[in-house]
């Protein structure tokens, strides 16, 4: 991102991170990964929460997204303002997809079904 | 870039190289803003082409010369044009650019190779478009909507060039968000606070959030129907367990906020526009800057709007129809500003100040008939008529690309050195302002009364003739307009008289550097102060503009607001 004359701040430089830092939070990473592979041998319908698989993957994904943005994203040292626009980014996300899916879930029971037969097909498929 | 400082005082951005590479290659944020222009102002006459077009073939209810398919695709590419080529790169990327470094007393914006990427982005959007026009034309109206725009049986061959066009220029959209947001957080020289920015780049600012937030939806929006059409994934397409509606929410997840992205930075150029020729300190400077944040951010919550009669969940339509509600009031905040600081000024009904009054009086009509549509009993009525077609033309013709011209009349001293003639100026923005109106005026009349839109032929409802015959006539008013409007303004390049530093009497930076400005804006740092202050300016009858007064200021000599 070099600019021309025009800059007036000079770029200071980022804070760095050791080498040997980076490759352990990158162990960390891998151990995580192989927790998500571990988990999802297991059936968890013996104890009567069938999504538990996936409950459990997606909790370990985030985890690892926190720790990716944290420290190879730099966001730990960074100015609070920036995980303030980053945690506000993903707010952001979860506004419109949970506002499109709330009303995609509202409107499924004044679908009037059997309009055209292809369509009621492709629905029953997907009922089983 | 050298560091030269201007010695010559005839070297100006201008003539500081010469050549055609020196354009094309340039980073000066300068030139590429005037690269934008008259890029912008060409796909206006292309886009301006097919309006006439449309006009025409309603003269008469079987419609005179072109056949439905034909219609169908000259909406389509009119709507298209003038959306994602005209109005949303306008303002912020042809004035934004020339101007927002100067008013901030920048030498140039953050990132200028990413700006001059930019332009040559938006220059490949346009190619796409007319690979789309040439792979057999496209004809789902702007907003791509499916399942129409997934069946390759029916719609058009040229969807895909199409959509791939609409996704370049949202990233050339981006890119100039960007560039503005870091340049408004990091190149603010000493003095220029906040609270001492001009209202244009408030607005402009609010427009980068949106454009850097928003356009990413719309992006992967338009891959995904890309894939969808063209591989079959099944996520629009009922028939595979997909969702039609889901669609239109992605799509106007982005199209809401973009309609600000069009009005807000005109709304910003208003302001300038409003307190400069009214000689009179802004009134509310505070609550214009904050109202710009608080529309981008309300505008994020109402994009449902446009589907209230989708299918769309009732729970969903009273929450966005209130939504919808709340949003117009710092818009009206606006608006008692603008009249609060004409209240008492002493206002030059020169061109710019004539196209800033229009805005006003256009704004107030387009956005009190948006309340109509926010209303869900009317909308029912509404939606999919005239009266739908004529609410966004009063907000993006009359208010978004007014607030263009205003702006362009306002810098074009600034920008060329030359002065245009300002009678023609006033006859031309009074032609616009009344042809405006008889063509869309008299699309409400027919839109509450019933005139779909998008129909090629009105058979079976003559009684709509006279109101068709009314809006053509105006359409063509409009269109004289704008050519009065285009020959004085090249006119002024090759004949027009030199532009003084100061024509108008503005205080913001860009009116401190000599007209057209030096290579590198600045010589020297210019001295930050309230930019809306004009009791330090007094006529110069000998340079035909503006200078700083000699004498210091007299207190109680002008009224301060
Ligand atoms: C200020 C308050 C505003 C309100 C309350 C409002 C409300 C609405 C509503 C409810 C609709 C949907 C009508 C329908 O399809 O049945 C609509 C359509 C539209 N509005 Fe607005 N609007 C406002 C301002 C604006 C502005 C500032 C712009 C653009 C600069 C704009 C551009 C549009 C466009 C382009 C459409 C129609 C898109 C299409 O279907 O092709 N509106 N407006
Ligand atoms: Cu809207």
């Amino acid at each position: 991102m070099s600019n021309t004359d025009s800059s007036h701040h000079d770029d200071q430089i980022g804070h760095i991170v050791p080498i040997k830092f980076l490759i352990f939070i990158c162990c960390i990473l891998l151990f995580l990964t192989a927790v998500t592979v571990w988990v999802s041998r297991y059936d968890f319908t013996e104890i009567n929460i069938a999504e538990m698989g996936i409950i459990l993957a997606l909790a370990v994904a985030t985890v690892k997204a926190t720790i990716v943005g944290l420290y190879f994203m730099h966001l730990r040292w960074d100015r609070a303002f920036v995980g303030f626009i980053f945690v506000g980014s993903i707010l952001f996300v979860v506004l419109f997809i949970g506002i499109a899916l709330t009303d995609t879930m509202e409107y499924q029971p004044s679908i009037i079904k059997g309009d055209t037969p292809k369509v009621s097909d492709a629905m029953d498929l997907l009922k089983h | 870039m050298t560091t030269l400082t201007t010695q010559n005082p005839n070297d100006n951005y201008l003539n500081h190289t010469k050549g055609i590479k020196s354009w094309l290659f340039t980073l000066d944020h300068k030139r590429i803003g005037v690269m934008y222009l008259v890029c912008v102002l060409l796909a206006f006459l292309l886009g301006g082409i097919f309006a006439m077009m449309i006009r025409f073939q309603l003269l008469t209810p079987e419609g005179t010369f072109m056949t439905q398919d034909q219609y169908n695709q000259a909406f389509t590419v009119h709507g298209a044009v003038m959306v994602f080529l005209v109005i949303i790169p306008a303002v912020p990327a042809a004035l934004g650019n020339f101007v927002l470094p100067i008013m901030l007393g920048a030498k140039d914006v953050a990132f200028p190779k990413l700006n001059l990427f930019s332009w040559y982005l938006w220059i490949f959007g346009l190619v796409f478009f007319l690979i789309a026009l040439g792979a057999g034309g496209i004809d789902t109206g702007w907003t791509f909507y499916t399942p129409y725009s997934i069946d390759k049986a029916s719609s058009m061959g040229g969807v895909i060039p199409a959509l791939i066009g609409a996704f370049v220029l949202g990233f050339s959209s981006i890119f100039t968000g960007m560039n503005f947001i870091v340049t408004i957080h990091r190149l603010r020289p000493k003095g220029m606070t906040w609270f001492r920015m001009p209202l244009f780049l408030w607005a402009t600012y609010a427009t980068a959030i949106i454009q850097v937030l928003a356009t990413p939806v719309i992006g992967i929006t338009l891959l995904l129907l890309i894939v969808e059409r063209s591989v079959g994934i099944g996520i629009f397409d009922p028939a595979m367990g997909g969702d039609p509606v889901l669609y239109q929410h992605f799509f106007w997840f982005y199209s809401h906020p973009a309609v600000y992205i069009m009005i807000l930075p005109a709304m910003g150029v208003v302001s300038e526009l409003i307190s400069v020729h009214s000689h009179r300190h802004i009134f509310g400077y505070k609550f214009i800057a904050y109202s710009s944040i608080s529309i981008a951010m309300f505008g994020f919550l109402v994009w449902g709007h446009h589907m209230f009669t989708s299918g769309q969940s009732a729970l969903m339509n009273i929450i966005f129809s209130l939504i919808t509600f709340s949003v117009s009031i710092p818009s009206a905040v606006k608006v008692f500003n603008w009249l609060a600081t004409l209240y008492k000024g002493s206002i030059s009904l020169n061109t710019p100040m004539l196209y800033g009054l229009s805005f006003i009086f256009i704004f107030s009509i387009g956005g009190l008939t948006g309340l109509h549509l926010a209303t869900l009993a009317t909308d029912i009525h509404l939606h999919d008529s005239y009266f739908v077609v004529a609410h966004f033309h009063y907000v993006m013709m009359g208010s978004a690309l007014i607030g263009f011209l205003g702006g362009i009349h306002h810098w074009w001293p600034k920008m060329t050195g030359k002065m245009y003639h300002e009678n023609w100026g006033r006859v031309s923005a009074i032609l616009v302002f009344i042809g405006f109106n008889i063509t869309f005026f008299s699309q409400f009349m027919m839109g509450s009364k019933g005139m779909p839109r998008r129909y090629a032929t009105y058979v079976e409802m003559p009684e709509f003739q006279i109101y068709h015959i009314w809006s053509t006539a105006g359409s063509v008013i409009l269109a004289v307009g704008f050519v009065i409007c285009a020959i004085y303004l090249l006119h002024s390049v090759f004949a027009g008289k030199k532009a003084p530093a100061n024509p108008w009497g503005g205080r913001s930076l860009e009116w401190q550097c000599p007209s057209p400005p030096p290579w590198d804006n600045f010589p020297e740092q210019p001295e930050v102060g309230d930019c809306y202050d004009y009791s330090v300016l007094e006529w110069n009858e000998e340079e035909q503009g503006y200078d700083w007064r000699k004498d210091a200021v007299h207190p109680g000599d002008e009224q301060k607001a």
